[in-house]
């Protein structure tokens, strides 16, 4: 890689003392290279999340909403009647992680239409010009929709402790739900940009947003074992990182039998696999 | 490799296409440290495509396009380091305040955290946004949500600055005082600055240089003076007499095929322009009310 020339601008120089009020917008910032460009994207697109959602918290109420309703409706409605077995815990218990993976997802899925938002707006495009790897731009996307993710499922467990679910509050075990969402929620934004890159205008993706949104919720653990589904749903779960998150999820949060090695073995290697993927593809909605 | 004696740009044989259509045709083009340069054409000329082959948007082959002597192709991120960059759209992001606007791209630069507020702050002062920088953007009027983009690229410190459009939909006063923060700027920072427009008014009064690009082709270039002056001589050569001192629209217009002595072109040069981009300019007018 060729250094990058830090000497004074000539027409300063030639022209006088320099400008006061330009002093420091002279000298080009040292380039961060290697392995720490990658994190520090990511904590600068972090940042920009927490900053939006300070500055206007309505997506974190609204978004509440729909969780709120399949704990309180279908959640509550199906516990009554005893219709799913889910081997002696509450079947509130058992919804409970389902629908936070299912909220976070949510949240994930559609970074894909914001992206092409940000393409359309010019800001992707000018993020791409600055000094950032294609996949380092998409790892920052990513984990920002996992620190978004992870908000909202705070307020969905918030909202499942107060209708009675039984959950840890061990902080190592809710450490390690911030990362099962983080991961998972990294995937799911990179499976959304990734067809965003391929499809490339908005109105395509919130289709193929919508339609794949609930058969990855139903095709999961979420709502039933997996067990009840027939044969060739079992597969189709299997493939399924939802599945994975919410057998994690249920592990750390209500203490039933999870495979958390396999689970965050899975989601790391299915979130790296998608910022690769989606880095890829990014170039695509700058042409 | 030596870059201080490089130009701020070197384009060689730039050609680009999309599928079939050639939107850019063996373009060579030079632009010296420190000058304001002008790419100017009608729509689908090629400027956006050579303003996003510049930019590393386009994959180009070695050696076609080097800014202050690093290849484009070979060294994308030093040559990212070397640019900032203002493109036709309201950027900015709305739901953070300008200064989170600009810190933004502190972060993305490289800029160190013990630097990174001084450096912010005078971004903003430099385009006059110091004392609402914690108003929300989306408050900004279209004027200085454009300075707010310069404050965004000029935290990084660029050799040169690449700017499209950026007075496009803006009222004269806000155009005027755009443009004199880069002018301000840029006698500050000797910066180079590259920028495309459709105002042959701003072209004339603010630019050093012009290149007039055409179906993807380099037409012309100089001064606007000597542009001027070439089309006296061109219309002096076929016996055009009686005409007023040509105006820069008019030497556009001349290389362009569009005048009245080439009423067939005109309906051509009216397609042309992608749809994508039309629809582009007229959201950012919208924007900009």
């Amino acid at each position: 890689m060729s250094a990058v020339p830090v000497a004074p601008h000539p027409a300063s120089a030639e022209s006088g003392p320099p400008d006061r009020r330009f002093a420091l917008l002279l000298t080009p910032p040292p380039p961060r290279t290697g392995w720490r460009v990658v994190p520090a994207r990511v904590t600068a697109m972090c940042v920009v999340e927490m900053q939006k959602l300070r500055h206007d918290r309505t997506e974190i109420y609204t978004r509440a909403v729909q969780p709120a309703l399949w704990l309180l409706i279908f959640g509550v409605t199906f516990s009554r009647i005893h219709a799913i077995p889910t081997g002696g815990v509450p079947y509130l218990d058992f919804l409970a992680p389902g629908i936070i993976a299912q909220s976070a997802m949510f949240i994930a899925i559609f970074y894909g239409i914001m992206i092409i938002w940000e393409r359309d707006s010019g800001v992707l495009t000018k993020l791409m010009v600055t000094p950032t790897p294609r996949t380092a731009l998409v790892a920052g996307k990513a984990f920002a929709a996992g620190v978004k993710a992870v908000i909202q499922a705070a307020v969905v467990i918030v909202i499942a402790a107060l209708i009675g679910v039984g959950m840890t509050w061990n902080p190592l075990r809710l450490l390690g739900v911030v990362v099962v969402v983080v991961l998972a929620s990294a995937f799911f934004s990179c499976l959304s940009m990734s067809i965003a890159g391929i499809v490339l205008t908005r109105d395509r993706l919130m289709g193929i947003g919508q339609a794949i949104t609930m058969p990855l919720f139903f095709a999961s653990n979420a709502l039933y074992p997996v067990a009840l589904m027939p044969g060739w749903l079992q597969a189709v779960s299997r493939v399924n990182p939802l599945s994975y998150e919410v057998d994690a999820l249920r592990g750390l949060l209500i203490g039933t039998q999870a495979h958390l090695g396999l689970d965050l073995a899975v989601l790391a290697f299915a979130a790296l696999a998608g910022i690769v993927a989606a880095g890829s593809l990014l170039g695509r909605l700058a042409r | 490799m030596t870059t201080e004696s490089a130009p701020a740009l070197n384009c060689t044989g730039l050609s680009y296409s999309f599928g079939d259509a050639k939107a850019v045709d063996g373009l060579d083009l030079l632009v010296d440290e420190g000058e304001v340069f002008g790419l100017l054409g009608p729509n689908g000329a090629g400027k956006t495509t050579t303003m996003r082959a510049i930019t590393t948007l386009l994959p180009v082959p070695p050696g076609v396009i080097q800014v202050f002597g690093h290849d484009a192709s070979r060294h994308k991120m030093a040559v990212r380091r070397l640019l900032g960059y203002v493109p036709q759209q309201l950027s900015a992001d709305a739901s953070l305040t300008g200064r989170e606007n600009v810190q933004l791209f502190a972060r993305v630069f490289d800029v160190p955290r013990r630097e990174r507020a001084a450096r912010v702050s005078q971004a903003l002062d430099a385009v006059g946004l110091g004392d609402v920088a914690h108003r929300l953007a989306s408050t900004y009027s279209g004027g200085m949500v454009r300075r707010l983009e310069l404050a965004q690229a000029l935290v990084s410190a660029p050799r040169l600055m690449i700017l499209d459009e950026p007075t496009i939909g803006l009222d004269p006063i806000a155009r005027d005082s755009v443009w004199d923060r880069i002018t301000e700027i840029r006698a500050g920072t000797g910066m180079t600055v590259l920028v495309t427009t459709h105002s042959m008014d701003e072209a004339d009064q603010r630019c050093d240089r012009l290149a007039l690009m055409h179906l993807g082709r380099l037409r012309a270039l100089g001064t606007p003076a000597q542009l001027k002056s070439e089309l006296v001589a061109h219309r002096r050569e076929s016996g055009e007499t009686g005409l007023s001192a040509p105006s820069l629209e008019d030497v556009f217009r001349y290389h362009s095929g569009s005048g009245l002595n080439d009423p067939g072109s005109t309906a051509e040069n009216e397609e042309r322009g992608a749809f994508r981009d039309v629809r582009r300019t007229r959201r950012t007018a919208s924007r900009l009310g």
